[in-house]
C-alpha cells in the first residue's frame, strides 16, 4: 500500500527507515516544515549545535566513531556553505554522511531570493553525489538513494537540497527496500588470480612490510580482525597512515608505529628498505610517500582498494587488487592457507633483526624538564592515565598536537581515533568531540586540542552543556600556531610571521562562562593531578595544559626528501629542507 | 602490469594491459561517456576535468536514450598514459556515469564532426572557395552575392584542412560541433 505525506514527513520517515537516531543540525526559514515535523516525533534525536560547520564534524565523528553514516540538517544559503568545509573534509578522509538543505521554493530558484544559493553547483566537488530535489514523489527515494551511495563503495558525503515547497507538498511514499539504487554497486571482491599472485609473492617475500590505511576502518570491524589474523600468521610487521590507526592494536609485538611524515623511523626506513609492500587501504598520500622517485625504490607493491582511482595514482604498483579489505583479505587467507601457510620465516627474523636495531634509535624520545610541561610528557601521562579506560575515544585538532597524540598515544580498536587528515581541518575537534560523545553515552571522549585550533570552533562549548556531554578539551597550549611556527623555523630563516596566538582567552573563565569546568595547569609534578581532576569531573571540562613554546614535531621527513632522510629531534635543522622542498606544502 | 577490472568501464583490451604508465608521451584519447542525462551531469564531467586539471580537447553531448534517459558524452582528451588511466577512473566512479569507453585503444572507431565555415570574398577567391569546397565534398547551406556558409562533415584533422585552406579566401566565421565518435563492426 502506498502512503501519502508531505515532503517534510517524507524526510523523517525515510530517517527513520534508514535506522537514523540522530541529526546534527540548525534550523532557518527554508527548512521549517522539517524542524516542525522534528518537534512532533521523539524516535529521532536532534543536537542543535552552535554553527553549521560543527554539524558536519560532528556528524564525521558520530559516522568515525559507530560505523554508521552521519546526518546533518541546514538551512538554504548561509546554512549551507557554513557546511561546506565539513563535507570536503568527509570527502577526503571518506567519511560517510548525508547532507540535507533547504532551498528557496523552486518558483523562486534562480530569482536571487533570500537566502538562494546554488547549493548543488556549490557542493558537487566536495560531495560523493548531490541532487536538488524538485519533486516530492521523487524525495524519499533520492534520500534512500542517498544513504545508499554515502555509505557504499568508497564511503563519502552526499547532499539532498530540498525546496520549501517540495517539503510542504504530498506525494507518494517510496519504501527503502523498493527503491531503486540503480547502477551503483562497486565491487567488492577481488580478482582471485590477482590474490593469488600476491599470495605467492607473500610465500618468498625477505622483507615485507603491511602499510594499512582508513580503508581497513572504513571496511568495518570485521577487516580489522582479518588483518590481525594476517598479521598473527606472516609474523610480518605492520605500519598504518594516521587514518588507519586502530585497526592493529598499538600493543601488538608486530606494530612498527604510523609512517611518513611524522611517522617513526622504524616504519620508515621498513617502507624504505622493503622488497614487498602491501597497501591495504591507503591512498599513497604525499605524507607517506615524500619524494617519489626515492619512494621504497626496492620493492614489489600490492594495493587493495576499493576505488579504481586510487590505484596507481601516485605510486604505480605492480599487483593492484580492487575490491573491499574485508573481502580480499578473507580471500587471502583462505588461499594462502590452502597452500600451506608457508612464509619465507628465516629471511623474516632477519628482517626483524634489522627492525629491532632500527627501534633501538628510540626516535620518540625527547628531553624532558622539571619545570615546563613538554607536550610530549602532557601526552604520555594522559596516555598512562586514560588507556585502561574501557570506552576511551580520541579526537584531535590539526597541528603539532595531533602528531603528537598519533605518536604518543596507543589505539587498540579501530573506531576510537578522529582527526582530520587529508583536509587538515582545524576546527575539527571540538565538534566532533561533540557528535562522539553524543554517540557514545559513556565513553570518555577527550578532544586533543592547540589553543589556535581549538578556538575555530569553540561555539561547540555550548552544545556540550546543553546536551550534558562530558567531553573534555585537552588544550595543549603553546600560545602559537605551533605547526606553522616549525615550518617557519625549518624553511623560513626563523622568522616568525604571524604564528603567534595573541590575545588568548582565559581558558579557565571561558569553560566557567560555557557552564564547564576550567583546569590549567603549567607545572609538570601537578600534571598527573590535574589530570585526573579532569577525568574525575562529571560533565564537560576544558583544560588548558601550558606547553614548552619552541618544541619541535620530530621524527619529520622535510619536503621533498625520501623516507631515509628523516629528521630526529637531536639533528641540527638549519638548512634541512633544500628549495626543492620549499615549494612543497 | 596486471589486469585491473573495473565494473563499469574499459573493456579487457583497456590501457590497464597494455601501456607503458610511465611514460611521458602524451597521447590524444576520445572517450564515450554514459551518464545519466540529469541536471547538472555535464558541470559535474566538466568540474572533474578543470578541478584535476585534465585537458578536454573537444566535447559533445546529447541524449541517446530516451528510454533508460541516459546521454552520451564524447570527450577528446590528451595526456601521459597514467593521466589518461586516472581520467578514466576518475570519470567511472562518479555516480551518474554508468559507463566509460576509451575508443582509442578499444579497436577501430570512427570520429567524425560537423563544421560550418563562412565565407566572405568576391571574384577570383568566391571562385577557389567554392571549388575548394567541392574537393572537401563541403555542401552550401547558405548564400548571398557575397557570401558561402559551408557544411563540412569529417575528422578533425579534415576539417582543420578546410579551414586552413579557406583562411586566405574570406574566411570570417567558424561552427564546429566537436567530435562524435562510435567503435567499427559489431
Ligand atoms: C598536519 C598533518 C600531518 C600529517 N602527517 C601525516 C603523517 O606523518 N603520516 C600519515 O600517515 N598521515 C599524515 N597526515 C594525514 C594525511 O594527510 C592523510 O590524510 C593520510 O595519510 C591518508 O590516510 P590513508 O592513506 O589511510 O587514506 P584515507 O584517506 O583514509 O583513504 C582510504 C583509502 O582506502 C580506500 N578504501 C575506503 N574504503 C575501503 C574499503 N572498504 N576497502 C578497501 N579500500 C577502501 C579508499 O579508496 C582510499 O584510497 C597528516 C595530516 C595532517 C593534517
Ligand atoms: C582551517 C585551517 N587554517 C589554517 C591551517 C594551517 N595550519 C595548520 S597547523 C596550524 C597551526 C595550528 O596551531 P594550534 O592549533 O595551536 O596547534 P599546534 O600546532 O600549536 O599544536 C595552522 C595555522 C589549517 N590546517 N586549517
Amino acid at each position: 500500500m502506498s502512503k501519502t505525506m508531505t515532503g517534510a514527513q517524507m524526510v523523517i520517515q525515510a530517517l527513520k527507515d534508514q535506522g537514523v537516531d540522530t541529526i546534527f543540525g540548525y534550523p532557518g526559514g527554508a527548512v521549517l516544515p522539517i524542524y516542525d515535523e522534528i518537534f512532533q516525533q521523539s524516535d529521532i534525536k536532534h543536537i542543535l549545535v552552535r554553527h553549521e560547520q560543527g554539524a558536519t564534524h560532528a556528524a564525521e565523528g558520530y559516522a568515525r566513531s559507530t560505523g554508521k553514516p552521519g546526518v546533518v540538517l541546514v538551512t538554504s544559503g548561509p546554512g549551507a556553505t557554513n557546511a561546506v568545509t565539513g563535507m570536503t573534509d568527509a570527502l577526503m578522509d571518506s567519511i560517510p554522511m548525508v547532507v540535507l538543505t533547504g532551498q528557496v521554493p523552486t518558483f523562486m530558484i534562480g530569482s536571487d531570493a533570500f537566502q538562494e544559493a546554488d547549493t548543488v553547483g556549490i557542493t558537487r566537488p566536495c560531495t560523493k553525489h548531490n541532487w536538488l530535489v524538485k519533486e516530492t514523489d521523487k524525495l524519499s527515494e533520492t534520500i534512500h538513494q542517498a544513504f545508499h551511495i554515502a555509505t557504499s563503495g568508497r564511503p563519502g558525503p552526499v547532499l539532498i537540497d530540498i525546496p520549501k515547497d517540495v517539503q510542504f507538498a504530498t506525494g507518494t511514499y517510496t519504501e527503502k527496500s523498493k527503491s531503486k539504487i540503480d547502477h551503483y554497486n562497486p565491487q567488492r571482491r577481488g580478482d582471485l588470480d590477482a590474490i593469488t599472485e600476491l599470495v605467492e609473492l607473500i610465500e618468498k617475500a625477505e622483507r615485507p612490510v603491511l602499510y594499512t590505511g582508513g580503508g581497513v576502518i572504513n571496511s568495518g570491524n570485521q577487516a580489522s580482525q582479518l588483518l590481525r589474523e594476517l598479521v598473527q600468521e606472516t609474523n610480518f610487521p605492520i605500519t598504518s597512515t594516521l587514518m588507519g590507526l586502530g585497526s592493529y592494536p598499538a600493543s601488538g609485538k608486530n606494530w612498527l608505529g604510523m609512517l611518513g611524515m611524522h611517522g617513526t623511523y622504524e616504519a620508515n626506513l621498513s617502507m624504505h628498505g622493503c622488497d614487498l609492500l602491501i597497501n591495504i587501504g591507503a591512498r599513497f598520500d604525499d605524507r607517506i610517500t615524500g619524494v617519489l622517485d626515492k619512494f621504497s625504490p626496492h620493492s614489489k607493491k600490492a594495493h587493495i582498494d576499493i576505488d579504481a582511482s586510487s590505484i596507481n595514482k601516485v605510486i604505480s604498483v605492480d599487483i593492484p587488487i580492487l575490491g573491499d579489505v574485508a573481502c580480499v583479505l578473507e580471500d587471502l587467507l583462505k588461499i594462502w592457507k590452502s597452500r600451506g601457510n608457508k612464509t619465507n620465516s628465516a629471511k623474516i627474523l632477519d628482517w626483524w633483526s634489522q627492525i629491532n636495531k632500527w627501534r633501538e634509535r628510540k626516535c620518540l624520545s625527547y628531553k624532558n624538564s622539571d619545570t615546563i610541561i613538554k607536550p610530549q610528557y602532557a601526552l604520555e601521562r594522559l596516555e598512562f592515565l586514560t588507556k585502561d579506560h574501557p570506552n576511551r575515544f580520541i579526537t584531535t585538532e590539526v597541528g603539532q598536537h595531533q602528531m603528537w597524540a598519533a605518536q604518543y598515544l596507543g589505539f587498540e580498536d579501530p573506531h576510537r581515533w578522529m582527526t582530520s587528515g587529508g583536509l587538515g581541518t582545524m576546527g575539527y575537534g571540538v565538534p566532533a568531540s561533540v557528535g562522539v560523545q553524543v554517540a557514545h553515552n559513556d565513553g570518555l571522549v577527550i578532544n586533543i586540542a592547540g589553543e589556535a585550533s581549538w578556538l575555530m570552533n569553540m561555539q561547540e562549548m555550548g552544545t556540550c552543556t546543553q546536551y550534558n556531554l562530558p567531553a573534555k578539551q585537552f588544550i595543549l597550549n603553546n600560545e602559537r600556531l605551533g605547526m606553522v611556527r616549525q615550518w617557519q623555523e625549518l624553511l623560513h630563516g626563523e622568522r616568525y610571521s604571524n604564528s603567534w596566538s595573541e590575545s588568548l582567552p582565559d581558558f579557565v573563565k571561558l569553560a566557567e562562562a560555557f557552564g564547564a569546568k576550567g583546569i590549567q595547569c603549567s607545572d609538570p609534578k601537578k600534571l598527573d593531578d590535574a589530570i585526573i581532576e579532569m577525568l574525575d569531573y562529571d560533565g564537560p571540562v576544558i583544560f588548558d595544559c601550558l606547553v614548552e613554546k619552541h618544541e619541535n614535531c620530530f621524527p619529520m621527513i622535510p619536503s621533498g626528501k625520501a623516507h631515509n632522510e628523516m629528521l630526529m629531534g637531536d639533528d641540527k635543522t638549519e638548512n634541512a629542507i633544500g628549495s626543492s622542498g620549499a615549494v612543497m606544502v | 602490469m596486471n589486469a585491473l577490472t573495473l565494473k563499469k568501464g574499459s573493456s579487457k583490451k583497456s590501457a590497464y594491459n597494455l601501456k607503458n604508465t610511465s611514460s611521458d608521451i602524451l597521447e590524444t584519447h576520445t572517450l564515450a561517456v554514459l551518464v545519466d542525462n540529469e541536471a547538472g551531469v555535464l558541470a559535474r564531467v566538466i568540474g572533474l576535468f578543470s578541478g584535476r586539471g585534465y585537458n578536454i580537447e573537444s566535447l559533445t553531448v546529447a541524449e541517446t536514450n530516451h528510454i533508460d534517459n541516459l546521454s552520451r558524452i564524447t570527450i577528446v582528451t590528451t595526456g601521459t598514459p597514467s593521466v589518461i588511466i586516472q581520467i578514466k577512473a576518475q570519470l567511472a566512479r562518479m555516480v551518474a556515469v554508468h559507463d566509460v569507453h576509451d575508443l582509442t585503444v578499444e579497436g577501430p572507431s570512427v570520429e567524425r564532426e560537423l563544421a560550418m565555415v563562412k565565407v566572405v570574398s568576391s571574384g577570383e577567391s568566391r571562385v577557389e572557395a567554392l571549388r575548394t569546397s567541392e574537393i572537401f565534398r563541403a555542401s552550401v547551406v547558405d548564400t548571398t552575392l557575397e557570401s558561402f556558409v559551408f557544411e563540412l562533415t569529417g575528422t578533425p584533422e579534415k576539417i582543420d584542412a578546410f579551414v586552413e585552406l579557406m583562411t586566405p579566401l574570406g574566411l570570417v566565421d567558424v561552427a564546429r560541433t566537436g567530435v562524435a565518435a562510435i567503435s567499427r563492426g559489431l
